[in-house]
């Protein structure tokens, strides 16, 4: 053992190690624990209750914005995967040209501008819209978090479809399948575990958008993460502890069926 | 000539394929002609790089020739895309998909010609059959061997009856016994089906032992074309002689050509009989091959003199390898007994004597 080199054998690991779980987990562990405070204080325990989760499920206005969270969210995650599935498509399955590594940059664009930078721009670029079209719904949150989401979708799919062998859409072609029954038959339920991955990925991206969001949405389209951002402001009571505990539960519960999906197709 | 019993099935027309463009570009495949006959096994023997798996691509339709025509029964098929030739191939990884049962792969190219649901069944049980999996036909590909998974993927491609069988190195992946197993398996199938297979190896042997006619390649060029026999036998040129088999190479001086014979002079000042190619006219100095079971190794004086260098057993024959007087090498193989050894040693100052019939004069 001592001959290879191994990083848990090195002086310090494990005080490091312990210290980035515990900057990291334990601010989330004392944020769930408040959630079941009977005081209304986040930082004096006053004994259990649930009554927080129950004030949060009364609340009509953290209702609203959690319909409309997921509402955005699976529009957006499935028309992101859509667009990523097609660009990922498009990446892979010609041989390389020039150009290739302008699209890839094209496509994962959302990852490297400043999310403020594109907020702001998107305000301002929709501010002249809703004049032109007077339409001033949901649509413009949801277009705002599908451009977003498809980098998050495609790096997925463009990972499966990388490992994906071609012979096998050349021996589908040999067989007579046309290139659309080839994609149908052979391509897409191989490519599934990867899409179902891009889109879960997305719809959790979605959800969990605060700055972009908060510049395009109009009046009274509050999403969950930006109605908490405004409660905040007027300071806080568990009420937030709770949300955000249930909010920690669902994006647990995403990963995990995800990565289970993905276990049992391979 | 339709309905003539040797009719062609591929006829490959002065076909090139380059690839890449400018300084970088190579010539995969240049002005190559071959006809494939009806229900002939045809090889394409090479060794990697000789051009011989874009030939077979180009057949298929997964690539088009930068020149020339592919006809199949007379018709055009080279731009064609692959899904519309009524031409089948075996992969060398079997490309069977994962997501399918062994039955459903078998059945996939008939579904996909829109063949009727009962007709498709009827069609996969006989393939199954066929090649004697029908105990595994609900099980998924990657629960059976490669073996089996080899079988799966000919059945698959059988099964829309093909004019004419693609195989790609089908045998590469397999264990020896395993091949050799399915070499006779291949044959079988030939035989019962009657379809026309080309087969693409870089293994001599299993082109000799499997085929009716062989094509030999080099850096995209044909060689050779012509019955193992012909191959094995008559080599036309030093690297088909060279690839096919072991051979030994002698210089000799040609004179006398006539009736498909000439006389060599070797450089021992022996004269002998050899072969030589139709329409070849050889001049001055040309490499003359003998094989080396058709030479014999004397104690007395032969056509070819030298000394013994190395004995090598190889169970069913002895090779012995000759450093002759001239210089050259020269191999000989000898046919083991049970009761005695092969009776040289060496060192031994030994003859060679170079059976009637048994040197070709070489193109080069």
């Amino acid at each position: 053992m001592a001959k290879n080199f191994s990083i848990k054998h090195q002086p310090g690991f494990t005080a490091i190690a312990a210290t980035c779980f515990i900057v990291l987990y334990l601010p989330i562990i004392v944020l769930v624990i408040y959630a079941f405070n009977a005081a209304s204080s986040t930082s004096e325990w006053g004994g259990f209750s649930l009554k927080w989760f129950q004030s949060a499920w009364q609340n009509t206005q953290v209702v609203d914005a959690t319909l409309r969270s997921f509402q955005i969210g699976s529009i957006a995650a499935v028309l992101s995967t859509i667009f990523a599935t097609m660009a990922a498509l498009a990446t892979t399955r010609t041989a390389p040209y020039p150009g290739l590594t302008f699209k890839y940059a094209a496509i994962n664009q959302p990852l490297m501008v400043p999310e403020i930078v594109t907020g702001v721009a998107l305000l301002i670029f929709f501010s002249r819209v809703k004049i032109f079209t007077g339409y001033s719904g949901i649509g413009y949150l949801v277009a705002a978090h599908t451009a977003f989401c498809i980098p998050f979708a495609y790096l997925p799919i463009r990972a499966r479809l990388e490992n994906m062998d071609l012979t096998l859409e050349r021996a589908a072609a040999d067989l007579y399948a046309t290139p659309w029954k080839t994609f149908r038959r052979i391509t897409l339920p191989l490519l599934w575990p990867g899409i179902l991955a891009g889109l879960m990925l997305a719809f959790v991206i979605s959800l969990d958008d605060v700055v972009i969001t908060e510049f395009v949405k109009s009046g009274g389209q509050d999403t969950l993460p930006t109605y908490m951002l405004g409660q905040i402001r007027r300071g806080i009571t568990p009420e937030i502890n709770a949300i955000s505990t249930a909010f920690l539960l669902l994006s647990v519960a995403i990963v995990t069926l995800f990565f289970f999906v993905s276990r049992k197709r391979d | 000539m339709p309905d003539k019993p040797d009719r062609n099935a591929i006829e490959v027309v002065n076909v090139s394929k380059i690839f890449g463009s400018g300084e970088g570009q190579v010539a995969a495949l240049d002005t190559v002609s071959v006809s494939i006959r009806e229900n002939e096994f045809f090889t394409l023997l090479g060794p990697s790089g000789c051009g011989k798996t874009t030939l077979l691509r180009l057949i298929a339709g997964f690539d088009f020739p930068t020149a020339g025509e592919i006809l199949l029964y007379g018709q055009d098929i080279a731009p064609l895309p692959p899904f519309k030739r009524p031409v089948n191939t075996v992969f060398q990884s079997y490309a069977l998909f994962p997501h399918m049962t062994v039955a459903d792969n078998i059945g996939f190219g008939l579904e996909m010609l829109g063949k009727p649901k009962a007709e498709i069944k009827a069609r996969v049980a006989e393939m199954l059959k066929l090649v004697k999996m029908e105990a595994l036909a609900g099980r998924r590909t990657s629960q059976i061997s490669g073996g089996q998974q080899q079988r799966v993927a000919l059945a698959r491609a059988l099964a829309p009856q093909p004019k004419v069988l693609l195989l790609d190195e089908p045998l590469s992946a397999l264990d020896y016994k395993l091949r050799k197993e399915m070499q006779i398996e291949l044959k079988r199938l030939q035989h019962e089906t009657g379809i026309t297979f080309i087969f693409v190896t870089h293994d001599q042997e299993e082109a000799l032992t499997m085929s009716d006619r062989i094509a030999v390649m080099s850096s995209g060029k044909i060689l050779q074309v012509g019955s193992p026999w012909d191959i094995y036998d008559k080599p036309a040129e030093r690297f088909v002689a060279d690839f096919i088999g072991e051979t030994n190479f002698l210089t000799a001086a040609i004179s006398g050509i006539g009736n498909g014979k000439a006389r060599a002079t070797l450089k021992s000042g022996t004269t002998i009989e050899a072969t030589v190619a139709e329409g070849f006219q050889p001049k001055g100095n040309a490499t003359v091959v003998v094989r080396p079971e058709h030479a014999k190794l004397t104690n007395s004086k032969g056509d070819l003199s030298g000394t013994v260098e190395n004995v090598v057993y190889f169970g069913t024959d002895t090779h012995i390898h000759v450093q002759l007087d001239s210089g050259e090498d020269f191999t000989v193989r000898q046919q083991n007994t049970r009761s005695a050894g092969c009776g040289f040693e060496r060192g031994d100052k030994v003859g060679i004597l170079i059976g009637n019939d048994a040197a070709q004069v070489l193109k080069d």
